[in-house]
Parts: C-alpha cells; structure tokens; sequence
C-alpha cells in the first residue's frame, strides 16, 4: 500500500520483551516518522477532525506548525485548549474522537493525529517551557478538590488566571487515576509528574495526604477564605460482582491491583514495601481500559496465562482499540461472550473461575445487545488470581458531607454541563464525579468549562 | 511531613509516638485511624488513634513491630518525620448514654480503647475495662486506660498479674448489666469475645483492623463480611457488630501477605543491616 493510504506506524518495543519489564510500550515517533506522517494531513478548509475533539484543540493548525518545524509552535497550539497534550497523546480514544472523523477515515487510514500530539507534547517536555508570564493576583483564593485531569485542569486555567489556587488531594501523589491507575507501560509516572510540575509552576499549591470530607469540608473550606470551590473527586469506589467466592484471597478489584502496582510500585518488591500477589494463572473480568491494564499488568507481574472474561462480543469492547491490540500481541487469552458464576476457593485461596458462555439477546438501554446465559454452558477455568474490572460507582465521601449538595439517582454530583455549577453557590464539579466513569479528556474539559465559570463568578456575580 | 513530638518504648515491641498532625487532631473523634506511609519507599499501612490532643495540635499512635513497616517506624526518633500521616478515616465509635460499658481490650488494642473509654466516661457511662496479655510485662496502656475507667480487670495467661485466665474469663464477672461490650484486639481476641456476649444478647461492638491500601474506600481491599454481606473496613467501618462479623474470612484475609512480609523484612535485614531510607 502506498504511504497516503497507511498511516506510519509507531515505534514499539517487542511484545515478547515488553512484558518482562514495565517501561513504555509505545515509544513515539522520531522526527522523521511524524514528518511523514504529518504529511498525510490533508488541511480540509473545513475539518472534521476538530469537531471529535472533546476540548477542540485545533488540530489542523498544530500540524501545520508540525510540518513547518516549529514544534514548540505546535505544542503551544494544542495547549490552548488541552492542558496535558503528553497525557492525552497516549490514553485518548483517538479512534472514537477526532481520528474517527478524519476525512481520510472514509477511504483509508485516518491522520495519526494522537501520535502527532504526542510528539509535539514530548518536544515540549524534552525541551523546557516557556515561563508563562505571572498574571497579576487577582486576591481570590479557590479550593481544588482533587488531583486527577479535571482538577489539574481547573486549577492551572484559574492560575492562569491570576487567582490562588490550592489542590487538595486524598492521595500521597497528584494525577488521580493517571498516577494509580494507568500502568507505568501507558503512561510513564514521569510524564504526569512533568505536566503537573508545570501547573505548580504557575502558582498552583497541591496539599496531600487531604480527604475533603474527613479531614476539612467543603464549608469549612468557605470559612477559611475560599472564594469558590471545584470537586473532581473522580469515580473511585471499585465494584463486585456479587458472585459467591469473590472475597477469597487473591480476589482483588482492579483498583486494589493497579493501586498496589502504580502508585505503590510494588512492582519493585521488596525495594518498595507494598506487596502483590505474583499470581501465574490469573483471571481479569471486564472489557475495559482498566481490564486491558490489569491483565497486561498481571502478565509482567510474572502470570504465565491470562484470561480475560467479558460478557459481550469483541466488537462491544469499550477498551482503546491500540490497548486491545496491544494486549493480543501480549498473549492474553481473551474469552468473549463469558460471564463469571463464581469464585472457587481452596483453603481460603482462589482455585478457579465457574464460567458461563453467553449469547447476545436485543439491545438494552446502552443500545449494546444484552447478553444472556446459554444454559448449561457452565465451565470452569483453573487461576490463583482474579481481577474485577467491572467497573466504578461514585465515593459518596464529599457528598455526604456537604448539606445542601445534590447528587443524582447514582450517586454522582449533580451539576450543569456548561459550566459545572452544582446545587450549591460557589461549589462547581467535573469529570468522573459528575459523569461516571468516562475519559481523561472528558474530564479535563470539564475542568476547563468549571474553571471559565469560576473565574467568571468570582469576577462578575460573585455578591 | 508529620514531625514526630514523643516516642516512648511501652515493651521491647511496642512502641508509642506522639505525632504532630494539628489539622487530624481538630477533626479526629474516638473510634477513628489514620493511614501512615512512613518514608517514600513505603506501604500504607492503618494505625488507630490512641490518643487525640487538640490543644497540642497531636494523635497519639501505638504500634506494634510486626512487619517491615511498624519496624521502620520504631528507628524513627523525636524530630524525625513520617511522610504521610492520612486522616481522620473511617467511622468514629457511636458514643452513647448506655448504662455499664464494658471495653475489652488485648495485646495493644488496649491503647484505641482510651480515647473510646474517655468519650464513653464523658458521656455518663459506667465504664469497666478488661485488659488481657500473655503475662503482665505484655500489658500495655493499663494505666491510662484506668484513669478514664470505673474498674478494671486484669487477665494474664500464666497468672502473673491479675486473674490467671482470658479476657473471656474476666467478661463473665461483669457481663451482667452490661448495655454493650466493646473489643479492640487480636481478630481471634474479638471473635470469642462476640462468641461469650452472644448468649447474653449483649450488644457488641469490634473495631476490625483488615489489611487497607487507601483507607477511603477506593480500592475494596479492606472487605469484610457482616450479616452476610460485603462491607468496607475503612468506610463502613472500623466499628462493626460482632455477632454479624465473618471472623474466619477477617482473619483468612489478613494472612494474605505473610510470606510477602517475611521477604519484605529479609530484604531489608540482608541490604543494610536495618537501615532505613528515609
Ligand atoms: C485503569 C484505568 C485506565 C484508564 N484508561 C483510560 C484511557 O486510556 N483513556 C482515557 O481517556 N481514560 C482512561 N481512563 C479513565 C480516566 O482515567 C478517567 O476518566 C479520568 O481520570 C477522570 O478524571 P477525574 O479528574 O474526574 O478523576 P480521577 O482521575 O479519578 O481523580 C480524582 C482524584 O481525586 C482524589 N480524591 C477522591 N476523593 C477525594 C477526597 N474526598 N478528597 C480529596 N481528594 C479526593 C483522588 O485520590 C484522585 O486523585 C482509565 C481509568 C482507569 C481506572
Ligand atoms: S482500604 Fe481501600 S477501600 Fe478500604
């Protein structure tokens, strides 16, 4: 196929080598790679491509810059509208956004255009920044309530912005699910913590070890000066299945598995302390990113075989298609149309995983055919480790403690989706805590809509 | 940083640090833990709160020496830091006007039953404390304990103070007229401890210590079974009735690193003769 009709393909490490170690899979573009496929941009005088984007980021304009050499250019473009390009270079799911309505996409390959970004972003970071000048303080002290991408987000535009800006966060590192969820092999930790240095070099204080809720609340926070208040707590609370065995040992939800793994590097045991069980037959429920991560984490945790159960068919997989991929060329064994029964246990361990096959019935209210049991089919895989991947519900934490604050049906915050806004003045909300699980994207947009309503509260309706 | 303000060596392994954490002690009610990640390298581990101070801005925290963790912490010295001090977490104990409450505590699980013992004393309580140990030089906090206490009762295994026997043995004799028993120890102490009221149909409260990562509720590693259904030790808890808990599922779980612990406690001794990096 000629150049125009395939898309240049990224550097990777082998698939063999790449699950003994947790480095980078990944590995970008070099210069050469991205030119020839920045090339392929057709520049449409009216492109699709941006109309994908969640935040907009002017996709056309970036590569051109690209393509004219100017790559602190191009890295400045996209962060008008994306403040962590590095990170949404490698976790957005291009293919369901900008890249999906690519013009090329109709008859061929669309523009690499994650890849591109994340050349742009990497330049940047290998590069040093450009100081942005300080703006002029503006008095206003406002609270962050987390450090995941909608929080970062919020509190480096209201920096920019010239108000005072403090992130308060549960955890002993900032990046929400970036740092504790997204395995090192996605994303390394090093970049998260380059893009985060960065929104502290504009000013932006972030306080660990801080549970709103437990440790302060939010109207405590009113009391002690803050103007106006962001919550981007995220969708934490991991969930089971319900199935009888699931609290046996060696049963861990994703959460605890990737927590242990990423945020606690207990992939260095013992030079780290946190321990995991090196489990060699493990069992991942899901058929999620987090799914996708947790079987390619038991793998280079030393599992010699892993299974991946989902329910529905491949072609329901919410997962990135490049993590699908990736995950394939691994030698995860991926079981489609499978449901759990139960865990099996031996001396309060796991032993196995009771199967059921499913078939796919009409489609239910998310408009994926429902799946249901096809009875009889039960059959039972041997493991030492299962992984529920199944999803996350709200932390009722903040919520619970803040009178007034309105949340919906599930749980989750409720606020507007134009500006964040919650039931109570002052209090703004984004990303997972108000959506559900959803993407980094999404919740930095999010982040990005609260902080222009902040900002415009505190300078024009604030009483 | 947590500035360490005290320290004091209770028995050869168990130690008490007075910590600097002004913004915790504000907040932190009886009942409640604190997570704690000693230096950068570190696990998270929970540890309860024997003490609150919010005068001095302090909590107090007994520990222990039973990993690699508690041991880091025991080498740290008044003036050092601990990295991460996360709280106040969990349930705070329900204190109430109850008549007679009986607080059981074994091993160290006596030192979180002082604070409880206080707020139940204030709140107009007739407070009776059991303490158990193998032998008298194991028992810790019995002094402070007896200051907020009506009576206390000493059980030693082997006799060596006190009444020679288990803290079971000791309950009997003041079960009667008893509004609610609270136990704080060893899963095992709990459990016969819920066993013995049971019968009686005596409230009893047990403040569970499961293995914990985050201690909000994020990662599920910390579930218990209560009544037959999936609890969470950091958010639903610690306190929970322990005629509904699963006590052989509390402590198959607990075992679930024992041998990653040994390893973890090996590596530490062979590269560098306890050094602790801080
Ligand atoms: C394993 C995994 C893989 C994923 N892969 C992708 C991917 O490839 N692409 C993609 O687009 N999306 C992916 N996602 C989803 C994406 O990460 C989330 O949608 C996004 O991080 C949500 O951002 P957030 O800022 O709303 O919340 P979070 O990232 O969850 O951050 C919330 C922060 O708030 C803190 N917090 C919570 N409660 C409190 C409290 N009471 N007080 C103080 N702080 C608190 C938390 O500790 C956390 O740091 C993945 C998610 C997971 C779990
Ligand atoms: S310790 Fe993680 S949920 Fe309880």
């Amino acid at each position: 196929m000629s150049d125009k009709l395939t898309r240049t393909p990224m550097l990777e490490q082998d698939a063999a080598e790449r699950i003994t170690n947790f480095d980078e899979v990944a590995l970008g573009y070099t210069e050469e790679l991205m030119l020839k496929e920045a090339s392929r941009c057709l520049h449409c005088k009216e492109p699709t491509c941006v109309d994908g984007c969640p935040v907009s980021v002017p996709i056309k304009e970036f590569i051109a810059l690209l393509k004219a050499g100017d790559y602190a250019g191009a890295a400045a473009k996209i962060k008008e509208k994306n403040a962590l390009p590095a990170v949404c270079g490698r976790v957005c799911p291009q293919e369901s956004q900008c890249e999906k309505v690519c013009v090329l996409a109709k008859k061929q390959a669309p523009v690499a255009i994650g890849r591109l970004e994340r050349f742009a972003a990497d330049f940047e970071l290998a590069n040093g920044f450009e100081e942005p000048a300080k703006p002029a303080p503006t008095g206003k002290k406002v609270a962050i309530i987390g450090s995941g991408p909608a929080g970062l987000t919020a509190a480096a535009d209201l920096a920019k912005r010239g108000h005072a800006v403090t992130v308060f966060e549960a955890l002993h590192k900032p990046g929400g699910v970036l740092v504790y969820g997204i395995p090192e092999f996605r994303l390394p930790k090093r970049i998260v913590e380059a893009e985060v240095e960065n929104i502290e070099g504009l000013g932006v204080e972030i306080r660990f070890d801080s549970v709103a809720g437990r440790l302060f609340t939010i109207d405590g926070l009113f009391e002690e000066g803050f103007e106006a208040v962001f919550i981007g707590t995220g969708a934490g609370l991991p969930m089971f299945m319900g199935i009888p065995g699931e609290n046996l040992n060696g049963v861990y939800s994703a959460n605890e598995y990737l927590t242990r793994t990423n945020l606690m590097k207990a992939y260095l045991f013992p030079e780290y302390d946190t321990p995991i069980k090196r489990a060699k037959r493990v069992a991942v429920v899901g058929g999620g990113n987090v799914a996708m991560d947790s079987a390619r984490t038991a793998l280079r945790l030393g599992a010699e075989k892993v299974y991946l159960i989902y329910r529905r068919s491949e072609a329901e997989m919410p997962a990135r298609k490049e993590e699908l991929d990736h995950a394939k060329e691994e030698g995860i064994d991926f079981r489609f149309l499978t449901n759990p029964k139960q865990v099996l246990g031996e001396e309060g361990w796991v032993a196995g995983l009771e199967c059921v096959a499913m078939e796919l019935g009409e489609p239910d209210e998310s408009g994926r055919r429902r799946p249901i049991e096809v009875p009889g089919s039960e059959f039972t895989i041997e493991v030492d480790a299962v992984i529920m991947a199944i999803g996350t519900k709200a932390n009722p934490i903040v919520p619970t403690t803040t009178p007034g604050l309105d949340v919906t049906s599930r749980g989750y915050i409720a606020a507007n989706e134009e500006t964040g806004a919650t039931s109570r003045p002052a209090v703004f909300a984004g990303g997972d805590i108000v959506t559900g699980s959803a993407t980094v994207i999404l919740a930095m947009g999010a982040g990005r809509k609260a902080a222009d309503a902040i900002h415009d509260y505190l300078t024009n309706s604030k009483p | 940083m947590f500035e360490i303000l005290g320290k004091r060596v209770l028995r050869p392994d168990v130690f008490l640090a007075r910590v600097s954490a002004p913004a915790i002690a504000r907040r932190a009610k009886p009942g409640q833990f604190v997570i704690v990640r000693a230096h950068e390298q570190g696990e998270r581990i929970p540890l309860s709160l024997a003490d609150i101070d919010v005068k001095n801005g302090t909590i107090t925290l007994i520990f222990m020496v039973v990993g690699k963790t508690t041991r880091d912490l025991a080498t740290f010295d008044v003036g050092d830091e601990i990295e991460d001090v996360v709280g106040p977490l969990g349930r705070p104990t329900d204190i109430e006007r109850i008549g007679r409450v009986v607080l059981v505590g074994g091993g160290f699980g006596a030192a979180p039953l002082y604070p409880i013992g206080r707020a139940f004393k204030e709140a107009g309580n007739e407070v009776v404390a059991i303490l158990g140990a193998r032998s008298a030089d194991l028992l810790v906090y019995e002094k402070e304990l007896g200051s907020v206490s009506d009576r206390v009762l000493v059980t030693t295994d082997d006799g060596s103070k006190g009444i020679k026997g288990l803290v079971t043995d000791a309950l009997k004799e003041v079960l009667d007229g008893a509004g609610l028993v609270m136990a704080v120890g060893p899963a095992i102490m709990m459990k016969f401890i819920s066993l013995a009221t049971k019968p009686a149909g005596v409230r009893t409260i047990v403040s569970l210590n499961p293995i914990m990562v985050d201690g909000t509720g994020m990662c599920g590693a910390c579930r218990v079974s209560v009544g037959g259904e999936t609890k969470f030790g950091c958010t639903d808890g610690p306190d929970f009735d322990g005629h509904l808990v699963d006590w052989e599922l509390l402590m198959a779980r607990q075992r679930t690193y024992l041998s990653e612990e040994k390893q973890s406690l090996e590596a530490a001794c062979s590269c560098g003769g306890g050094e602790v990096v801080r």
